[in-house]
Formats: C-alpha cells, sequence, structure tokens
C-alpha cells in the first residue's frame, strides 16, 4: 500500500526478464547469480573500506583529534592505501602451524558475512532471497564465523593466539544467547521469522515504539550481545595488545589479516542491519499509525535513504561505546552475560510474551 | 532483599555511570572540530611552540660577545648518571693574578647517550647550560652525535662568580 515509486523490485524483474529473453535459460541463471555475486563482493569491499575510515575518523573525533588527513581529500583514500599495502604484503605461513587449517581460518571468517549478506534487506526490492525464516538463517549462519577465530587462533600454533581465539569464542558463544533471546521479542511481537514480513509489520510505527518496554529492554540488550559479538570494544579483549599481542590473528600478515579485518567492520554492519531492521523498522519510513498525512511524506523519502540512515546512527551508537567505555576483564564478561543480560532477557521473554497475548501493544 | 535490590541498583548506576561517560565523549565529538588538541607537526613548522619545560638538548648558552658562564667546575660531569658529559678544563696560571685557574678547553657533549633526565641543569652553579627546545636531532652518523659545546674562541664571562 505504500512506497511504491521507490520500489526496486520491478528494476531487478526487468533485469531478469531481459537476460531470460536475451540467453538460454542456463546461461540467465549463471549470470544472474554472477551479477549477484559480483555486487555482493564489491558491496562488502566497499562496506569495509568506508567503515574503516569512518571508525578511524570517528575515533579521532572522540578523542579530540583529526583523524587521517593525508590520502585524498580529508583522507578518504586512507583506507585504499591501507589495502593496497596489505595485498602487497607477504602472506606469511607461520612455519610450525597446522598449514591447511592455517590458510582456511580467514575464508571461513569471510564466509560468514558474504552468506548472511544474502538473506538482508537493504530497502524495498534490494534483496536477495527473502527466505521465510530469515532471522533463523542470520542468526545460524552468522556464528559460523567463531569458527574462523577458533581456527585461526588453534591452527597457529601460538599461545597467545589460542587463548584469544578461545576467549572470543567464550565470549561469542555466550552473548548469542542473548542476541536471540532479544531478537524472540520482536518474532513474538511480529509473528514471523521473515525479514519482509517483520519489516511490513512495522508500516504502522516501528517496534521500538509499538512494543514499549519489552522492545527498549531487548534492544538494549541487542547493542550489548551485538557489541560483543562482533568482538568490538568494550568486549574486546580477544585482541588485548599488552597481554595477547593481537590475538587470533596474531600469525597473520598481509591480505589474510586484512580477512579478519574486514570480517569485523562486516559484522559490524551486520549486527545493525539485523538491529536496526527488527528494532527501527529496516527501509520502512517513519509511520505513526494511521496518520496519513505524515506517513505519505515520509514515504517521499526513498527507503534506501532510511534505511542508510538507521544503520548509520546505530553504527554511531556503537562507535560511540566503543570509544567510551572501559574494557571489561574475561570474568566480568561472562558475570555480565549469565548473571545479567541472560536472567533479564529470558524474563523480558516472557514479559513480552504476556503483553502480546493481551494486546497491550500497539 | 538486599541482595535483590544491591543486584537491580548495581545495573541502574551502571546504566547512569555509561551514560555520563557518553556525554562526555559525546561532547567532544560535538566540539572536535574546534578543539582539536594535536599538533599537525610538519605543516605548522613555523609556528610551532614547544612547552618550557620540554628537554630537547644541552647546550652550552653564549652571548652576543661570545662568552659563556662555564666556569669548568665539573659539577655537571658528576651530576650525570650515564657520563654524556666530558669536560676537559686544564688549570692554567691567570696571567693577571698568577693563581692557577680552571679554564675550560672542551665541553664535550655525548647525545647518544644522554638520557635527557635534566639532572645537569640542576647541578650547575652558574646556570650555564639549558635544556634547548629543538628536538629535530636526527643525523645520519653516530660520530655527529658527540658535540663540542663551547664554541671556538669563546671566553669565560668575567661577570659571573665562582
Amino acid at each position: 500500500m505504500y512506497l511504491t515509486i521507490y520500489d526496486f523490485s520491478g528494476f531487478f524483474q526487468s533485469i531478469n526478464d531481459w537476460l531470460i529473453s536475451t540467453f538460454s535459460e542456463p546461461l540467465a541463471s549463471i549470470i544472474g547469480y554472477t551479477l549477484i555475486g559480483v555486487s555482493a563482493i564489491a558491496f562488502i569491499a566497499f562496506l569495509g573500506l568506508s567503515l574503516v575510515y569512518a571508525e578511524r575518523k570517528v575515533a579521532a573525533w572522540f578523542q579530540l583529534r583529526i583523524g587521517p588527513n593525508r590520502v585524498g581529500f580529508q583522507g578518504v583514500m586512507q583506507t585504499v592505501a591501507d589495502i593496497t599495502k596489505l595485498i602487497m604484503k607477504e602472506p606469511l605461513t607461520a612455519g610450525s602451524s597446522d598449514k591447511f587449517l592455517y590458510n582456511l581460518a580467514p575464508f571461513i571468517m569471510m564466509l560468514a558475512p558474504f552468506i548472511v549478506i544474502s538473506a538482508l534487506p537493504f530497502a524495498k526490492g534490494i534483496q536477495v532471497m527473502d527466505l521465510n525464516v530469515g532471522v533463523l538463517f542470520v542468526t545460524a549462519v552468522s556464528s559460523i564465523g567463531v569458527l574462523g577465530i577458533l581456527l585461526a587462533g588453534w591452527s597457529s600454533n601460538n599461545k597467545y593466539s589460542l587463548i584469544g581465539a578461545m576467549r572470543s569464542g567464550a565470549q561469542i558463544v555466550s552473548y548469542e544467547l542473548s542476541a536471540g533471546l532479544s531478537i524472540m521479542v520482536i518474532i513474538i511481537f511480529s509473528g514471523s521469522l521473515q525479514f519482509g514480513d517483520i519489516i511490513e509489520s512495522q508500516a504502522n510505527g516501528w517496534w521500538i515504539f509499538k512494543g514499549h518496554i519489552p522492545v527498549w529492554i531487548a534492544f538494549i540488550i541487542f547493542l550489548i550481545a551485538g557489541t560483543a559479538e562482533t568482538n568490538r570494544g568494550p568486549f574486546d579483549l580477544a585482541e588485548a595488545e599488552s597481554e595477547l599481542t593481537a590475538g587470533f590473528h596474531t600469525e597473520y600478515s598481509g591480505i589474510k589479516f586484512a580477512f579478519f579485518f574486514l570480517a569485523e567492520y562486516v559484522n559490524l554492519f551486520i549486527i545493525v542491519t539485523i538491529a536496526a531492521t527488527l528494532f527501527l523498522g529496516g527501509w520502512m519510513p517513519l509511520h505513526i499509525g494511521d496518520w496519513e498525512a505524515f506517513n505519505s511524506i515520509a514515504d517521499m523519502i526513498p527507503s534506501v535513504i532510511w534505511f542508510i540512515g538507521k544503520v548509520t546512527f546505530l553504527i554511531l551508537l556503537l562507535m560511540w561505546f566503543r570509544w567510551t567505555f572501559p574494557r571489561l576483564r574475561i570474568d566480568q564478561i561472562l558475570t555480565l552475560e549469565w548473571k545479567y543480560l541472560l536472567p533479564i532477557s529470558l524474563i523480558n521473554l516472557v514479559f513480552a510474551a504476556f503483553i502480546t497475548l493481551m494486546g497491550w501493544h500497539f | 532483599m538486599s541482595e535483590i535490590g544491591k543486584y537491580f541498583k548495581g545495573i541502574f548506576s551502571g546504566l547512569k555511570t555509561l551514560y555520563q561517560g557518553m556525554t562526555v565523549t559525546g561532547y567532544y565529538f560535538r566540539n572536535a572540530r574546534k578543539e582539536i588538541i594535536t599538533q599537525q607537526y610538519p605543516d605548522n613548522k613555523a609556528t610551532l611552540r614547544m612547552y618550557d619545560r620540554f628537554r630537547g638538548i644541552v647546550v652550552l648558552k653564549h652571548d652576543e660577545n661570545n662568552l659563556h658562564a662555564c666556569t669548568g667546575c665539573s659539577a655537571c660531569e658528576i651530576a650525570c648518571p650515564n657520563g654524556s658529559i666530558e669536560i676537559i678544563a686544564p688549570r692554567l696560571e691567570d696571567p693577571e693574578t698568577g693563581k692557577k685557574k680552571k679554564v675550560i678547553n672542551q665541553f664535550v657533549y655525548y647525545y647518544s647517550m644522554c638520557t635527557l633526565c635534566n639532572l645537569c641543569i640542576l647541578s650547575c652553579p652558574t646556570d650555564a647550560i639549558i635544556m634547548d627546545q629543538t628536538f629535530e636531532h636526527a643525523v645520519y652518523d653516530r660520530s655527529l652525535l658527540t658535540q663540542i659545546l663551547n664554541k671556538p674562541g669563546s671566553k669565560l664571562d668575567p661577570n659571573v662568580k665562582e
């Protein structure tokens, strides 16, 4: 009923029709898949570069510095230069490492974001596939990343790497519980696991407004758990320089290190996209109930702009967390999860179910 | 009850203090363009001013008549913890009074060994040496780090009381 002018699905449908009419059926599908894959790779590369630049610049501003300002205008080409340097460096393989697993780990690390990004909705009509269990798929596949971390730490044959990987694994496995439980709150409210349905259910208001208290609690818990899952500060003790050097990627250099580095930022984007989609309506413009005039004005802004705006806001929030909060010890991290977040999110889940049962949400 | 109270109190005080921290860094973020505290070093070479406390390198002060205040007492050489000062000052006969008196020949300073600890400056009874504020001391040869601090032909300032 909304958003007919900025719908991208017609555009992609016409490309698909043209491919099918021009080429034979198998060739058309192959070309179609290749186009999707190439655009996904290009998008992830662009995302990694721009997020690393944004992180450095934002971190600098939080610390009253200027940040990168030499390469290009305001240093925008800094990350391109960094990646070029990393590509040209020698990808060392540590002598006494488990060669096969050591070289496999960075690819597993990058695999998870590549698969997850196929299920995420970016704008109306821009989504590779709208699975009917999309949320479950994303939460399940994104935990492949921890396998890459554990493999990297184990195969490096280095004490620091192993300890860093174990910490990271313990942290990610723990925090996935409360992240999953806070996602469950939205699933209870919207009654669907499909991203398309969840976004459609927010057409008369985002869940963060409609669902009030349980959704606020779930949103805060999801942000905390998401920060921990991406190994960002204040939960970045897998890469504690003073005690573990660089943690699980100590032994990696060149492009293999770049994979770990990029995967961290793509994971940040994925967590933020899930948060924006479930709690802030994804690409859905700000609609308030049945205020037709207001809703149609909000619809004038393209859905992709809404999506980028929400994602940028949440990324900035997580960067703000990273450069403000003090780091936690490993025991404090596990205490926070098992003694605070998990009980609260369990009770919150029951509370949300009760509210849905009584119909007390909007 | 007290345990449960403590549990929730901990949560809320934690959230409150985190919020306070975020207001501080949020202020920095909003005003970062105005209140940059870092120096744009190679660009602002002309206007760069170091702080008075900055310890760059030891120099022997000379005035416009090529006079310095070093009496050759070797207090700095004794005070130096790692032997980076060596004063070569033979006792020479003063032509006017006929008394034997130390006159510095060479004030040798090994910058390669100096830790810039400031003890020589503090020990100097006549304030002849000071810490300079320059800091670009990289050289291409190690021998260039050994310097003679008294300029050729310089003399002791006659006003300096020994």
